[in-house]
């Protein structure tokens, strides 16, 4: 039980706290909050499989054993999020040293045909 | 087993590299070999698709693992037509990406190129929920060298946005196929498909969750409102030819939601009763007055063209959500006419920036080749309003057919009626200005650079044109295409030969083999 809880609420503050970096203006905050959304998913997933303590990944004639497909998966998962991590903190950081600037969204000269009408 | 059906995902696989490591600096070898590569694949399309005609369902089974411990490649009529749909748009992108020197304004163009097309033919040919995901990351990140390929800071600004949104809807997916594995023990969809089926009405919370969660991450790739803020600015920033192949991309999500909804969470599964109709169907309608309003509202040509899209992918989900044989029928021809459509009018804005400042919709000095690009965006406009006589039009009709019988006729036929006529207001505004205005304003000597005025060379001319011979050739054999159509749709909703061939095709750990070893 107290395993469960552990993990379950280790789940639930990583996106919390993920979501709300997420909704930040500058990129830093948004990527630190994606980063920590593919932590909690890495668990969930990992969580996926049943929790079990000291029962071997392989189908035995053990009647106790822990499931190793979600173990593969994670692995898959931690393998492609952390790529893309690394791809989007080049992307961001090119965007920031080109603009001298690191929102995220357009900036204003983009909308120069329509920043003209206002007053 | 045959072995042809893994060929749309390995060459591009093996091709990629070579381009990248051999042909590093020899941008006519890479041209040579991305196009071959491309025309091959179209061959081999071709072929799944004639053998998939009769109705059979093509199975491969890596390193023979049977189906529901390994991964599978499934061809059915709908994967192959998707497949053959995107070798066919994507060689008319290259070339016009070799016409117009795209593919020389960054490094690594087609080794990318070659990534993308892996990418979306394996997420067109998998029958394993979390392989769509990998092939799906594949596509999003070959896409994303693509989307800044050529770099410029209002492009990689656009790419973050892009990336951001994209690797949260990765993140989604990931939540409900966890949800899925916990639920069923499984993420192979036909495996899947029968394990949904018994689950007791007592015990669907977490398959509910997964099906919306799912529902969801295709909606993004889809761009369905309210999802679809990432869209206009990353395609409209991204490099034209790279835009045009993107128009497959969001065509992706929309096969993703025909495969998942029709097989695994099909019409008659109880728990996820009421997703289609109640919200996929309003937030389509969203979306195509959204879309449509964008096109009116745009002050520039590439965001008017990224509004049509956001509209066309309206239009396929407001018929995707009616999930009728009828509807998934109209939506696949409106799915191959609505992506050679975006792809030709992403490529032609391209052809109009030559000698003009910007893609301001403000009249401007006549753009180099005007006669032949304004000739090529009429008839490609009228492709996307759905004006008569082009596949849009027939697809909208067959559209309005399909949502006569439903419910909410009314709201179907209202919207896509007015919105149309929007669409039409908008673009025709766009032409007039962008084509016809500029002949009253004398040209002056500093409007552009000297480099910018130079016409499309011809081998764009021939990109485009083929697209629009296409779209041309969509409508004049639109009864042959409606029958197949109609034969892929009703194989999609009688899913008996898709799962039994899955199944119970015998490889490595199959309970059918191990059963006919302890008969000998």
């Amino acid at each position: 039980m107290g395993l469960e809880l552990l993990v379950a609420s280790a789940i639930g503050i990583l996106t919390a706290a993920g979501m709300y970096l997420v909704l930040r203006l500058r990129t830093f905050p948004v990527i630190m909050g994606i980063s920590l959304l593919t932590y909690a998913v890495n668990v969930f997933l990992f969580a996926s499989g049943r929790l079990s303590v000291s029962a071997p990944p392989i189908l035995t004639d053990a009647t106790v054993y822990a499931d190793p497909l979600p173990q593969a998966l994670v692995l898959t998962a931690i393998v492609i999020s952390f790529g893309m991590t690394a791809v989007v903190v080049m992307i961001a950081l090119g965007a920031y040293l080109g603009g001298d600037d690191d929102r995220v969204n357009d900036p204003i000269a983009d909308n120069d045909a329509s920043a003209e009408g206002r007053p | 087993m045959t072995h042809w059906i893994v060929l749309p995902v390995i060459l591009p696989a093996l091709l990629a590299p070579f381009i990248v490591l051999a042909a590093r600096y020899h941008i006519g070898i890479q041209r040579v070999f991305s196009v071959g590569g491309i025309i091959a694949q179209i061959i081999i399309a071709a072929g799944l698709a004639w053998q998939t005609s009769d109705g059979t369902v093509l199975l491969y089974q890596l390193g023979d693992w049977a189906a529901p411990f390994g991964i599978v490649l499934v061809g059915d009529q709908l994967s192959t037509l998707m497949v053959l749909l995107t070798a066919v748009l994507a060689v008319f992108v290259l070339l016009y990406a070799i016409g117009s020197g795209w593919d020389t304004r960054g490094r690594h163009f087609h080794a990318l190129f070659q990534f993308q097309v892996m990418g979306i033919m394996g997420a067109f040919l998998t029958g394993d929920l979390f392989n769509l995901f990998v092939f799906f990351e594949v596509l999003l990140i070959a896409s994303y060298g693509l989307m800044i390929h050529s770099g410029g800071n209002l492009r990689l600004r656009a790419g973050v946005q892009y990336v951001l949104f994209n690797l949260i809807g990765s993140t989604l997916f990931l939540f409900a196929l966890g949800a899925i594995y916990a639920q069923t023990g499984t993420l192979n969809m036909a495996d899947l498909a029968q394990r949904v089926a018994l689950i007791t009405p007592e015990d669907t919370v977490g398959i509910r969750l997964a099906a919306v969660l799912l529902l969801l991450v295709f909606a993004i790739k889809a761009a369905v409102v309210p999802l679809h803020f990432w869209l206009p600015s990353s395609y409209a920033e991204a490099p034209a030819p790279v835009a045009a192949l993107f128009a497959i991309m969001t065509k992706v999500g929309a096969y993703a939601i025909i495969r998942v909804y029709t097989l695994v969470f099909g019409p008659d599964v109880a728990v996820t009763d009421g997703l289609h109709s109640v919200w996929l169907l309003p937030a389509a309608l969203v979306s195509l007055s959204i879309g449509m309003i964008g096109v009116l509202a745009a002050r520039k040509l590439d965001r008017l063209v990224t509004f049509s899209v956001i509209g066309s992918m309206g239009m396929v989900m407001v018929t995707i959500s009616m999930f009728t044989p009828d509807s998934i029928t109209a939506a696949l021809y409106y799915i191959v006419h609505s992506t050679l459509a975006a792809a030709a009018l992403f490529l032609i804005t391209d052809m109009a920036r030559a000698g003009r400042a910007n893609l301001d919709l403000t009249a401007q000095p006549t753009i180099s080749g005007a006669a032949l690009t304004s000739a090529m965006f009429f008839v490609a406009a009228i492709a996307m309003t759905g004006l008569p006589p082009l596949s849009g039009f027939l697809g909208k009709l067959m559209i309005l057919q399909a949502g006569f019988d439903t419910p909410r006729a009314v709201w179907i036929w209202s919207v896509i009626l007015i919105s149309s006529l929007i669409s039409i207001i908008g673009f025709s505004r766009a032409g007039a200005v962008l084509f016809w205005k500029a002949k009253s304003i004398e040209p002056s000597e500093t409007d552009a650079p000297e480099d910018m005025i130079a016409p499309p060379s011809a081998l764009s001319y021939v990109a485009v044109g083929g697209l629009i011979t296409l779209l041309v050739a969509h409508t004049a054999l639109a009864g042959p295409a409606y029958r197949y159509f109609e034969r892929t749709s009703a194989q999609l909703f009688a899913p008996a030969a898709y799962l039994s061939t899955v199944i119970e095709t015998p490889g490595k750990l199959s309970t059918a083999s191990d059963k006919k070893k302890e008969e000998y």
